[in-house]
């Protein structure tokens, strides 16, 4: 398999990072970069993280001419999951940067550590670590319960200050969305079985409304309205499919409406993408439009209602007229 | 009677984790419904949950014992975020009960 590190690292732009993948030949992992000037998302990370950890540190070299700016890769941890010595050398404790290195979360306790932890290295207001502790929370339990993986999954993050941004990235080499959601909903291609996913109140693990005694369907909306109300972009990458949310324009004023059906959401999508045995989730936050969390989740909650009701009377018996 | 369970104790000031809203609901909040008891779900010192949290915690004991869980069920220290997660899945799950 083989990554190329851009110089175009956002999520705007992940597309082309995607095309650029070689899945083939997964017993071998080489990283390499743009030769003057490398900038990753958590998102790039964490699925070359991820990729590193499923071939073994043994078979994953990061190779060519890595510039200065590739030592933000050594300070994330990426070195670490390969088998090459980096070439920079600084004092860790002088680091003072807001972000979180690339970590590995396998079970729920793993998870709370990270929570209280690691996210308070962002060094956000309480209001902001509420939102960010919210979407890691929902997000890595879906991989701890759905992706039936080993190597549970791979989490980084990063605040840029010049944005005011949180971006996040999580990442798994599960069973993907796909495996995921067809024993229950039979979705005919990947990209669907991510449609289905980002539906409120579909859950892979049952049809019956209301969910399971664990699962309700509504994590990854949840997760979705949050980057669409705070204006910002997000991604998932499952299988052959990409389905990223589009920034909704800051000239439009007043709370972006939020839609039941991913399909109405201005985005971007494809089936065509290199098949990735696994789960990609990319989110950025703009901490400028950050609402206040409450009236967020009154947003969400109204439209989550209502796409209940609305499926219901779906099945309601229509009048049979002649 | 009245049962009591301070979550803080279990959960920590953040409420994520699944694994520890079930082991709440099957040992604390279904057995003490079955034995007609208030069950008194106290959230102080916790700053934020998840709706997947809450629900782990509550949509059983509603679909289980329906309005004894209504009338019984207890939310005590929520703060306005939690509020709106347990009013959420309180609505939903009632829209699935009918």
């Amino acid at each position: 398999m083989k990554i190329f590190l851009s110089n175009r690292g956002n999520l705007r732009n992940f597309r082309g990072f995607l095309n650029s993948l070689d899945l083939t030949n997964p017993r071998k992992l080489e990283i390499s970069t743009h030769d003057k000037w490398i900038t990753v998302h958590p998102a790039n990370l964490v699925l070359s993280a991820a990729l590193a950890l499923q071939v073994g540190k043994e078979n994953s070299k990061i190779i060519g001419t890595i510039p200065e700016t590739g030592l933000y890769l050594d300070r994330m941890g990426l070195y670490d999951l390969t088998c090459t010595a980096s070439p920079f050398s600084y004092h860790k404790k002088e680091e003072a940067g807001r972000f979180v290195p690339i970590k590995i979360i396998k079970d729920a306790s793993d998870q709370s550590f990270f929570i209280s932890e690691m996210i308070p290295l962002l060094h956000l207001s309480e209001e902001n670590t509420k939102v960010v502790k919210y979407i890691i929370g929902e997000l890595v339990r879906n991989v701890i319960e759905h992706a039936y993986t080993k190597d549970g999954a791979v989490v980084a993050a990063q605040y840029y200050a010049k944005t005011n941004r949180v971006s996040i990235g999580i990442c798994d080499t599960g069973i993907g969305i796909d495996q995921s959601m067809q024993a229950v909903w039979h979705p005919k291609s990947n990209i669907d079985a991510i449609k289905l996913a980002l539906t409120p109140g579909i859950t892979g693990t049952t049809r019956k409304e209301g969910g399971t005694f664990e699962n309700a369907g509504a994590g990854l909306f949840f997760i979705k309205s949050i980057a669409k109300i705070t204006r910002n972009y997000f991604l998932i990458y499952s299988g052959s499919a990409e389905y990223t949310l589009l920034k909704h324009p800051k000239r439009l004023k007043g709370f972006p409406r939020l839609y039941a059906d991913p399909g109405r959401d201005p985005h971007r999508e494809t089936n065509d993408l290199p098949k990735f045995k696994g789960t990609l989730v990319a989110v950025d936050i703009s901490l400028d439009e950050t609402a206040e969390f409450t009236e967020l989740l009154t947003s969400i909650g109204k439209v989550y209602d209502s796409a209940i009701q609305d499926r219901k009377r779906e099945k309601f018996r229509k009048p049979k007229f002649i | 009677m009245k049962k009591n369970i301070k979550l803080a104790k279990t959960i920590g000031d953040f409420a994520e984790n699944k694994d520890a809203a079930k082991i709440l609901r099957t040992e604390e909040i279904l057995p003490s419904l079955k034995k007609g008891y208030e069950v008194i779900l106290d959230f102080k010192n916790v700053n934020g949950a998840t709706q997947s949290f809450i629900h782990a915690l509550i949509s059983e004991p509603i679909r289980v014992f329906g309005n004894i869980a209504f009338e019984k069920l207890l939310f005590k220290n929520a703060n306005e975020d939690i509020r709106e997660i347990i009013s959420i899945v309180y609505r939903y799950m009632q829209e699935s009960m009918d």
